[in-house]
């Protein structure tokens, strides 16, 4: 093997894809950097929300948002690459508050010698999942590169729809409400025990769905009482707490017990060693209401298929900005974020 | 130091057995545990190795551990006494 | 819920009880009339401590300090180098996922596999025993964990495996770094939290000597919010009546002899050796290194680990500079470290207490200072509107 040897301060590692700190480091150091401003009112790269805004001038902002995906493996309990292309970029819409998606791109890189009939079922997949978020691929574009030089499949798929009001992932102030739309972790267990071949008997499947619908329905109840949005990827519900709190410059308080974890992730999480807050999820909201507001959208939200364990699990502070306090139910300590991917632990 | 969680076991081939976690299911290795298993025994599992058969009885032992000493079965009642006696004392029975 | 050992778990996790104990706790403490600091030397401890928010309910005059007890923080560089250096050979790694990303002299595993070479990430040893299986190619798993997991290394040599299949043992021995740790000077440690999950492989008759020689007592804790709670109510009490004795307050897992079987195979296979523990010392039977009889299987005989193109870019000896040693017996606080925060970050960890998630010089560098959550965010309980 003729590997090289580099100090890493200067070389990308796994951590800067991992959705935490390092990843927003990166990103600000070498990417947000140097382009020309956007247009006025717009919400553009610096503001490092899931997609951009741009004003149309009628008062409608115009908003696309761009995701690739790469994972292994490509099929795992509940969903694939291809469900998670599409519902990723829906859902990255839908939380700039554009639940309407008018379509997407879809860009596919393979490497050579994969299996046509993976192929078929990746595109099975998205057709379905377009379906389900009332959207479909318009345009798109394939490229093989050789043996080795790609692991399997990689996806990029970018979405525009146009939005009314934009929502964004700040603007908390003290005393709002945070909610998450249903239980957590299920996405990234599974792909954990699919990835580590873990053996785990029991009902983990992942969340990845589009959840487009969902938002819609909890904007229609929540109106400007809806302040923000945000789905907890990579890094977990703490990643989103922790993005969430340092963009609106408020503290969280989060009730851990009200937090909705299902039981096969929890008894997972247990025998891994992994706090189910930092695992991430594909098909789940985290949302920031108005005090006002709390309940007509935890209502919405529970009266829909995708909602049905949506709960009320936290409370913006003006103590400890940008800080996330987790009360477990014995008592209280800082919620940390995850540095790189989440592994099992034998400690 | 040591990751070790409980789990029941549903049933034993040679030495493996399946144990639920109450919400997944695993094969576990019977090598190192010091005790015959069977199926409804509650064992400790560490990195896939059951590590321990725990006996019912003794999880009701260790939690009436607990109580006694809330109870103060032990000496504990006695220095919660004390401590409050010196925390305050000009409120003893005298002053 | 249906009656039945759920409920039973849980039991353990009432947070009813653990006020009560919390209470029974704060008035142990402050009877004493002074500040009381006890050891735990188990970082699973440190792991439910902090997951449960259980040091915000630790009175004032109790001082919990984590010792040496996370076996994969405590992996020396050059442990961490040899498996390295081995990826970097072509040999596929299986080992921990807790192994990945602990830094060696220049490169973790994690890093490596970055490079290119093969680094699986295991739950169980018998995970990587039927990688091998699958393969002709060398499979060298990197066997980390005190004996809690040595023993299930153990299990998997005598159950047999494949001819390409050998191991790197960094599994550590628990016992002799206690005594280290009760021999340092100035540590101002009065009683030990012992591991509930290695006593229950050693038993607790494995202190009664320690106690006897430091006169320090001894309770082996569980690992539930009420076992911790309950484990040093009682340590406190044994401190109070200068008592040093070795009190077992896990029975359900932990007997006096402990797990016979499991011994057995233990030292079958192994045999303790002195080595350095990272940041702590050398701690003589602190290694469990394989027994001549499984040369067959040893890495370090079957391979030659060639450390040298590692150490040519080695950095300066930074480690002689950490004071994790004196952080983990309490007489210093990270802010005495001339590396915190400047070479030894937790990016590029030095010593062993900025490499654990619960280590003292993380939580100090993420938080500017120890999270302080009882005062300034009191009250408890009750989410505030």
């Amino acid at each position: 093997m003729n590997l090289r040897l580099d100090l890493l301060g200067e070389r990308v590692s796994m951590k800067h894809g991992a959705g935490g700190r390092a990843m927003r480091q990166l990103i600000g150091e070498v990417f947000t950097d140097g382009f020309p401003k956007a247009p006025a009112g717009a919400v553009g790269l610096d503001a490092m929300d899931d997609g951009a805004a741009l004003p149309l001038g009628d008062g409608r902002f115009l908003v696309v948002t761009t995701d690739s995906h790469v994972v292994l493996p490509a099929f795992f309990p509940g969903g694939d690459i291809g469900r998670l292309a599409v519902s990723g970029t829906v859902n990255d819409l839908a939380m700039m508050g554009a639940t309407e998606p008018l379509g997407l791109t879809c860009a596919v890189v393979v490497e050579e010698g994969y299996p046509r009939a993976d192929l078929d079922r990746i595109h099975a997949s998205m057709v379905a999942a377009c379906v389900e978020a009332g959207t479909t691929v318009v345009t798109g574009d394939t490229k093989v590169m050789g043996k080795g030089q790609l692991d399997g499949v990689a996806l990029n798929t970018t979405g525009v729809a146009i939005a009314t009001r934009v929502v964004r992932d700040c603007g908390l102030r003290a005393g709002d409400r945070l909610i998450v739309t249903g239980t957590i972790g299920d996405h990234g267990c599974a792909v954990m025990a699919a990835r580590h071949k873990l053996d785990l008997a029991g009902d983990l499947r992942s969340d990845v769905a589009p959840i487009n619908g969902l938002i819609r329905a909890a904007l229609a109840a929540g109106g400007d009482g809806l302040v923000t949005l945000k789905d907890p990827t990579r890094g977990g519900l703490s990643s989103a707490l922790h993005e969430m709190a340092h963009k609106s410059g408020v503290g969280v308080l989060l009730d851990e017990t009200a937090v909705p974890v299902n039981a096969a992730v929890r008894a997972a999480s247990e025998l891994l060693g992994i706090d189910p807050l930092v695992i991430a999820n594909e098909g789940k909201a985290l949302i920031g209401v108005r005090p006002a507001a709390a309940e007509a959208v935890l209502a919405a939200l529970r009266a829909h298929p995708q909602g049905r364990d949506a709960a009320i699990v936290g409370t913006c502070t003006a103590e400890r900005r940008g800080q996330v306090v987790l009360d477990t139910g014995f008592g209280r300590r800082l919620l940390v974020e995850i540095e790189g991917e989440p592994l099992p632990r034998i400690c | 130091m040591c990751l070790g969680v409980p789990g029941r076991v549903v049933s034993v081939e040679g030495l493996v057995a399946t144990v639920d976690f109450w919400g997944v299911r695993r094969a576990v290795r019977l090598e190192l545990v010091d005790e015959p298993v069977q199926a409804g025994d509650y064992v400790l599992n560490h990195v896939g190795f059951a590590i321990r058969r725990i006996p019912e009885e003794d999880i009701q032992g260790t939690l009436d551990l607990y109580e006694s000493l809330l109870r103060g079965d032990g000496d504990l009642m006695a220095a919660d006494v004390r401590a409050e006696l010196e925390a305050n004392p000009e409120q003893s029975p005298d002053a | 819920m249906p009656e039945g050992a759920d409920s039973r778990q849980l039991k353990f996790r009432d947070p009813a009880r653990a006020r009560d104990l919390g209470r029974a706790l704060t008035a142990a403490a402050e009877a004493m009339g002074r500040t009381v600091s006890l050891m735990h030397v188990c970082g699973s401890h440190e792991q439910a401590i902090a997951r449960y928010g259980l040091r915000a309910s630790f009175p004032r005059s109790l001082d919990v300090i984590m010792g040496p007890g996370c076996p994969v923080c405590i992996t020396d560089t050059p442990e961490v180098d040899e498996g390295v250096a081995l990826a970097r050979q072509g040999v596929t790694i299986a080992t921990y996922g807790d192994m990945v990303k602990v830094p060696g002299t220049v490169l973790s595993l994690g890093d490596a596999q970055a490079e290119g070479a093969k680094v699986e990430v295991v739950y169980s040893v018998t995970q990587a025993v039927e990688l091998a299986r699958a393969t002709r190619e060398p499979v060298v798993f990197f066997a980390t964990g005190f004996e809690t997991t040595a023993v299930a290394t153990a299990a998997a040599l005598l159950g047999g495996v494949p001819d390409n299949f050998s191991v790197l043992s960094a599994h550590k021995y628990i016992p002799p770094v206690m005594e280290i740790v009760a021999e340092m000077p100035g540590s101002k440690v009065e009683g030990f939290l012992a591991a509930g999950h290695a006593a229950t492989i050693t038993g607790w008759g494995v202190f009664e000597a320690f106690v006897e020689r430091h006169k320090l007592p001894v309770v082996v804790a569980g690992f539930e919010p009420l076992d911790i709670l309950a484990a040093l109510v009682k340590l406190v009490e044994l401190v109070r009546d200068r008592k040093p004795e070795v009190v077992n307050m896990f029975p359900r897992c932990v007997t006096r002899e402990g797990n016979r079987n499991a011994q057995e195979q233990l030292f079958k296979v192994f045999r303790p050796a002195g080595g350095r523990w990272r940041g702590i010392a050398h701690v003589p039977n602190g290694n469990l290194r394989l027994r001549d009889e499984w040369a067959h299987v040893d890495a370090r005989r079957r391979f030659d680990i060639d450390l040298r193109p590692l150490w040519k870019f080695a950095p300066p000896a930074l480690v002689q500079d950490c004071i994790c040693g004196d952080i983990m017996a309490g007489i210093a606080n990270p802010k005495q470290c001339k590396l915190f925060g400047k070479e030894c970050v937790p990016d590029t960890p030095v010593g062993a207490c900025m490499v654990s998630s619960e280590g003292t010089c993380k939580i100090w560098h993420l938080y500017g200072g120890v999270p302080d959550l009882s005062s300034s965010d009191a009250p408890q309980g009750e989410v505030r509107p």
